[in-house]
C-alpha cells in the first residue's frame, strides 16, 4: 500500500520534474543539501519536542498511559474539544472561502484594511482574545443581566469556549486561500461570467479545483489549531472539570497537579489526532492523483 | 439569487447553532431557588485532590443530612485568575482561595457581602500551611535559614509574587525575617530582599511552573515552596528534603460563600453547610492527609508527624492584613517593583 | 461602491458574510474591550502603556517576534521547495509534521522545549557548550517563537508553489537561464507574495504569544520579560485596565505591521498587473 502510493506519486510529479537540463551533479547537490537542511532544521525544532512528549508520556509504563486516557475527565474533554473544533471549522471554512472570494476577485476600496482587520486575530495575544469575550459577555458587560434572564451562559460555558476558538482560528483559511487565488488571476473566473455561469456554479467549477489544496491547507492548520488553543480558552472557560475544561486545559490542569506523566500522555492525544488529519489528508490527495493519472492515460 | 439566500440564512443558523449548543445544557444547572442540583467550588491549584475528595464525601454527607442529591463540582487554576472568573461571572458557590486578598476583591466588585472573613472561625481558613525550603538531597549548599538565601553561591526558584497569589507568602516571609533581622531599618531590609531576589535565576509566573525548575530541570539549589507542595514533593521522589527555616509565615487560605450566586440560586444552606464541614473532624482529616495544617487539635496531633516544627507567625501580626500588604509590596511601583528598578 | 463593472458574481455576497462574520467575531467584542479600557482617560493609559519597564516588554516580544519570523521565513522557503519540487524517502513524514505545532498545547510545547534547551537538556548541552544560554534567555523565546511559526511560511508558500505553471521554468530554461537565475527570475517575484504573508503571519503569532514562552523566558524584569506576561501581571492585580492599555498598546502595533505588509503587497500587485 505504501509503496504503491510512493510510485504513484513518483509517478505524477516526474512529469512535471522532467526537463532538467543543468548539470545533474549540481542538482544533485543542491536537493540534498536542501533536504538536509529542512531535515535538520525539523528535527531541532520540531521532532525532538515530539519525541520529548512521547518519552515523558510513557515514562510511568503503558499502564499508566492507558489509566491516563481512560479517565472520565479526560474523555469528556476530548468530547468538548472535538465539538468545539468541529463547529469553529465549519463556520471559519465558509468564511474563509467567502472573504477569500472577495479580496481576490474583486477591487474596492480598504482592501488592504480588510486584509489587515482579518490577520488581527493572529496579532492578538489569546488571553486578551478571551477577555474579549468576558468584557462582551461576563457580568461587567450591559448585556449581562439580559443574558441572565434567559438563563443563557456564554463565557464560563460551551459557547464561549467555541467563540473563542473561532476568534483564534478564523484567519487561517483565508490567509491560506489569498495567495493561491492571487498567483490564479481572475481570467477564467472572468471568462466563465462572462459565458454566463452563476456564481456558484463558477465557484464550483472553475475555482474550486484550482484553490483545493490551498483550501485543504487552511482547513488542517485550523483544526490543529483549534484543537490546541489554550489561551484564550482558558479564559472564557471558567475550568470547571467534566464541563468546560477542553483537552488543553486538562492538560494544564493535570500538569498543575504534579501528573507530569499523565499531562504528557493526554498532550500526546492531541499529537495522534493531528497525525489522523494528515494521514487523511494524504490519502485524499492520493487519491485525487490517482484519478488525474488515470484520466491521463487514455490519451 | 435564491440560492444566495438560502445560504446566508444556512449559516445565520448554523452559527446560531454553534453558538446555543452550550446553552442548553447550561439551563439545566440554572433553575428556580432552592431546586439547583449544581454546585461549584471555585479554588486554586493545589487543592485540586484535596476537594476531588472532599467532594466524594461531602456528596454523601448532604444527601443523609438533607435528602438532596446534589453534584458538587470544582474548578482550579491560578487564585488571583480563578478570582477574576468570578467576578467576570463565573457562577461560583464557594470560593477557596490561596489568599485573602483574592476574596477581598470579589467582595470589592459586590459579589460578597460584609466582613466576610469574621463569617467562618480562624479568619475563614479552615487549614493553613507554610513556607519552607526545599533543597536537593544532603543539602549541599547547607542551606538552614533565611539568611543564607543571600550568599553569593545560592541559586534561589520562586515564582513572580506578581503573577503568582502563592508566591506572595515566599515574599513576606522573606520580608519579615529581614524586618526581625535588622529590627525594621527599611534600608537593609530592602538591601536583603534585593540580594536574595538577584540570587532567583527563573522567576517562573506560576508555583507549577517554579516545581517543575527546580525538579525537572535541575534549577537552582533551593525552591522556596509551601510545605504541602514540598510534601507532595517529597512523596513522589527521595532526592530532596525540606529545610524549615527558623521563621515562617502561617499561610492561611481563605474560603467564603459567594453571596450573590447562592442567593440567585437558592444554595445558600449548602454553601454554609459546606464550609462548615471543612471545620469538622472528617473535613480536617481530608485536609491534613493532603499535607495541609489542620485547625483542629486533635487532628493535627494525629498527622503531627508530617509537618516540621518552626516558629510561625499571621499576616495580620507582622503586616497589618493583606490589603495593606498588598499596596505596600506587591502593587505597580511597589517594594518588589523597587528592587528591579533601574 | 463602485461595483458596478465587475464581471465576476459574487461581490454582494462575500461582501455580507464577510462584513457579518468580522463584526460579530472581531469588531464588535474588540469595540467592547477598548470602551472599557478608554474609561480609565487618557492619562493613565499613556501613563501605563508606556511605562519603562513596559517599553522594554514590548522590544522584548517584537525583536524576538522578528528574529523568530526570520528564521522561518528562510526555513520555511526551503522546506517548501524541497516537498514540492524533490522526491526522497521520508518526504510523506516530513509533509506532515509541519502542521503539529499547532496542534500541541502551547504550554505542552513551552515544557517540552524548556526540557530540551537548558544547560542538562539534549539541546541546550551544546548551546551552553559554545557560551550560548539557550534557556531562560532572550535566545529561549526566540526558540519558543521559532516553534509556534514553523507552519506559517511553509504552508502559505507550498500551494502556490505546487500550482506554479511549470511551462514558464521550461521555458526559462530552454532559454539557456541556469537554475539559480531562474529561481531567482521567475520563481521567487511569484513566491514573494506568499513568502510575505506567511513572514507577517509568524511575527504577529509571536509577538501575542505566551502559553509557551513563559515556562522557557525566566521572566526576569527587564531583561526576559515579554509583554503578554506583563498583561497578565496586571490582571493578577485585578487591572484590568492597564492590562488593557498595554494589549491595545500591542494590537496597534501590530495591526500597523500587517497593514503596511498587506499594503506594499497591493501595491505590487497592482505594478504588476500594469
Amino acid at each position: 500500500m505504501a509503496t504503491s502510493i510512493m510510485q504513484n506519486r513518483m509517478f505524477s510529479s516526474d512529469s512535471r520534474a522532467k526537463p532538467e537540463l543543468a548539470p545533474v551533479s549540481a542538482e544533485t547537490l543542491v536537493k540534498w543539501l536542501l533536504i538536509f537542511l529542512s531535515a535538520a532544521f525539523l528535527v531541532v525544532m520540531l521532532i525532538l519536542p515530539l519525541i520529548l512528549v512521547g518519552a515523558e508520556a510513557l515514562s510511568k509504563g503503558w499502564e499508566a498511559y492507558v489509566a491516563a486516557l481512560a479517565e472520565p475527565f479526560a474523555q469528556k474533554a476530548l468530547l468538548l474539544t472535538v465539538e468545539a473544533t468541529v463547529i469553529a471549522v465549519l463556520l471559519n471554512t465558509v468564511f474563509g472561502v467567502a472573504s477569500a472570494w472577495l479580496l481576490t476577485k474583486f477591487d474596492f476600496r480598504g482592501k488592504a484594511v480588510l486584509g489587515s482587520l482579518i490577520d488581527l486575530p493572529f496579532a492578538i495575544s489569546p488571553v486578551v482574545a478571551g477577555l474579549f469575550f468576558i468584557m462582551l459577555f461576563g457580568r461587567m458587560s450591559p448585556f449581562y443581566p439580559t443574558l441572565q434572564a434567559y438563563h443563557a451562559a456564554v463565557v464560563f460555558a460551551v459557547p464561549g469556549i467555541i467563540l473563542a476558538t473561532v476568534f483564534v482560528t478564523f484567519p487561517f483559511i483565508t490567509r491560506e486561500l489569498v495567495p493561491v487565488m492571487e498567483a490564479q488571476g481572475r481570467s477564467e473566473e472572468e471568462a466563465a461570467a462572462t459565458m454566463g455561469a452563476g456564481g456558484w456554479t463558477i465557484f464550483r467549477y472553475v475555482t474550486l479545483p484550482n484553490i483545493k489544496w490551498g483550501l485543504i491547507y487552511g482547513i488542517i492548520l485550523c483544526t490543529a489549531r483549534a484543537m490546541g488553543e489554550f489561551g484564550a480558552v482558558s479564559v472564557v472557560s471558567g475550568h470547571i472539570r467534566g464541563k468546560t475544561n477542553t483537552l488543553p486545559l486538562h492538560i494544564e490542569i493535570l500538569y498543575n497537579e504534579y501528573n507530569f506523566t499523565a499531562a504528557f500522555a493526554v498532550a500526546s492525544i492531541l499529537v495522534f489526532i493531528a497525525i489522523l488529519i494528515l494521514v487523511l489528508r494524504n490519502m485524499v490527495e492520493w487519491r485525487t492523483q490517482n484519478r488525474r493519472i488515470q484520466r491521463q492515460r487514455p490519451h | 439569487m435564491k440560492m444566495k439566500k438560502v445560504f446566508s440564512l444556512a449559516l445565520g443558523v448554523l452559527f446560531a447553532a454553534g453558538v446555543m449548543a452550550g446553552c442548553g445544557t447550561e439551563e439545566k444547572a440554572a433553575t428556580e431557588n432552592g431546586s439547583a442540583k449544581e454546585f461549584l467550588n471555585v479554588s486554586y491549584d493545589p487543592t485540586r485532590e484535596l476537594y476531588a475528595e472532599f467532594n466524594k464525601e461531602f456528596t454523601k454527607v448532604w444527601k443523609e443530612r438533607s435528602g438532596k442529591d446534589m453534584t458538587f463540582s470544582q474548578s482550579n487554576g491560578g487564585s488571583g485568575k480563578q478570582a477574576r472568573s468570578v467576578i467576570e461571572g463565573l457562577e461560583a458557590d464557594v470560593v477557596t482561595l490561596a489568599l485573602a486578598y483574592d476574596v477581598d476583591e470579589i467582595a470589592q466588585a459586590g459579589l460578597i457581602k460584609g466582613e466576610w472573613l469574621k463569617k467562618f472561625p480562624d479568619n475563614s481558613a479552615p487549614y493553613t500551611s507554610t513556607i519552607v525550603f526545599l533543597v536537593r538531597k544532603g543539602n549541599p549548599k547547607n542551606i538552614k535559614d533565611w539568611d543564607d538565601l543571600v550568599r553569593d553561591d545560592v541559586a534561589i526558584i520562586t515564582p513572580n509574587p506578581k503573577t503568582s497569589g502563592g508566591a506572595r507568602w515566599n515574599y513576606l516571609a522573606a520580608w519579615e525575617f529581614a524586618r526581625r533581622k535588622y529590627s525594621g531599618d527599611e534600608a537593609e531590609i530592602k538591601a536583603f530582599i534585593k540580594k536574595l531576589f538577584k540570587n532567583v535565576v527563573v522567576l517562573d509566573s506560576g508555583a507549577r511552573g517554579a516545581t517543575t525548575s527546580f525538579v525537572q530541570r535541575g534549577q537552582g539549589d533551593v525552591l522556596i515552596a509551601w510545605e504541602n507542595e514540598a510534601l507532595i514533593t517529597l512523596k513522589d521522589s527521595s532526592d530532596y528534603e525540606i529545610v524549615a527555616p527558623s521563621i515562617s509565615i502561617l499561610a492561611e487560605p481563605s474560603v467564603a460563600v459567594v453571596d450573590e450566586v447562592v442567593d440567585r440560586k437558592g444554595t445558600r444552606e449548602v454553601a454554609e453547610a459546606y464550609i462548615n464541614y471543612l471545620y469538622e473532624p472528617a473535613g480536617q482529616e481530608i485536609a491534613a492527609k493532603n499535607f495541609y495544617r489542620p485547625r483542629n487539635k486533635e487532628v493535627l496531633e494525629k498527622y503531627k508527624y508530617q509537618f516540621p516544627e518552626l516558629s510561625l507567625f499571621t499576616i495580620d501580626e507582622a503586616f497589618g492584613g493583606w490589603s495593606k500588604a498588598q499596596k505596600e509590596h506587591f502593587v505597580d511601583g511597589g517594594t518588589f517593583d523597587q528592587i528591579y528598578q533601574k | 461602491m463602485g461595483s458596478a463593472s465587475k464581471v465576476i458574481p459574487g461581490y454582494r455576497f462575500t461582501q455580507g458574510v464577510t462584513f457579518f462574520y468580522i463584526s460579530l467575531i472581531l469588531l464588535l467584542p474588540l469595540a467592547a474591550f477598548v470602551l472599557f479600557a478608554t474609561g480609565m482617560g487618557w492619562e493613565k493609559f499613556i501613563g501605563k502603556a508606556f511605562e519603562y519597564r513596559i517599553l522594554h516588554g514590548y522590544l522584548v516580544s517584537f525583536a524576538c517576534a522578528l528574529a523568530a519570523a526570520i528564521i522561518n521565513g528562510i526555513f520555511g522557503l526551503i522546506l517548501a521547495w524541497v516537498l514540492v519540487r524533490y522526491e526522497f524517502p521520508g518526504k510523506r513524514i516530513m509533509d506532515g509534521l509541519i502542521d503539529l505545532p499547532f496542534a500541541l498545547p502551547t504550554a505542552v510545547a513551552g515544557i517540552a522545549l524548556t526540557t530540551l534547551y537548558v544547560e542538562t537538556g539534549w539541546l541546550g548541552q551544546f548551546f551552553y557548550a559554545i557560551g550560548l544560554p539557550s534557556a531562560f534567555s532572550v535566545l529561549g523565546i526566540t526558540i519558543a517563537l521559532i516553534f509556534v511559526g514553523i507552519p506559517f511560511v511553509t504552508r502559505s508558500v507550498q500551494p502556490v508553489l505546487k500550482d506554479l505553471e511549470p511551462e514558464i521554468e521550461e521555458a526559462a530554461a530552454l532559454l539557456g537561464a541556469g537554475k539559480w537565475l531562474t529561481f531567482r527570475k521567475v520563481i521567487f517575484p511569484e513566491l514573494t507574495a506568499p513568502l510575505l504573508t506567511g513572514f507577517a503571519l509568524a511575527f504577529a503569532r509571536g509577538i501575542g504569544e505566551y502559553g509557551s514562552v513563559v515556562f522557557i523566558a525566566g521572566n526576569t524584569p527587564f531583561e526576559t520579560e515579554i509583554a503578554p506576561l506583563l498583561i497578565m501581571t496586571e490582571l493578577e492585580q485585578f487591572d484590568y485596565q492597564a492590562a488593557a492599555a498595554i494589549a491595545i498598546v500591542m494590537m496597534a502595533i501590530s495591526f500597523l505591521i500587517l497593514l503596511s505588509i498587506n499594503g506594499y503587497q497591493r501595491y505590487r500587485i497592482r505594478e504588476q498587473g500594469v
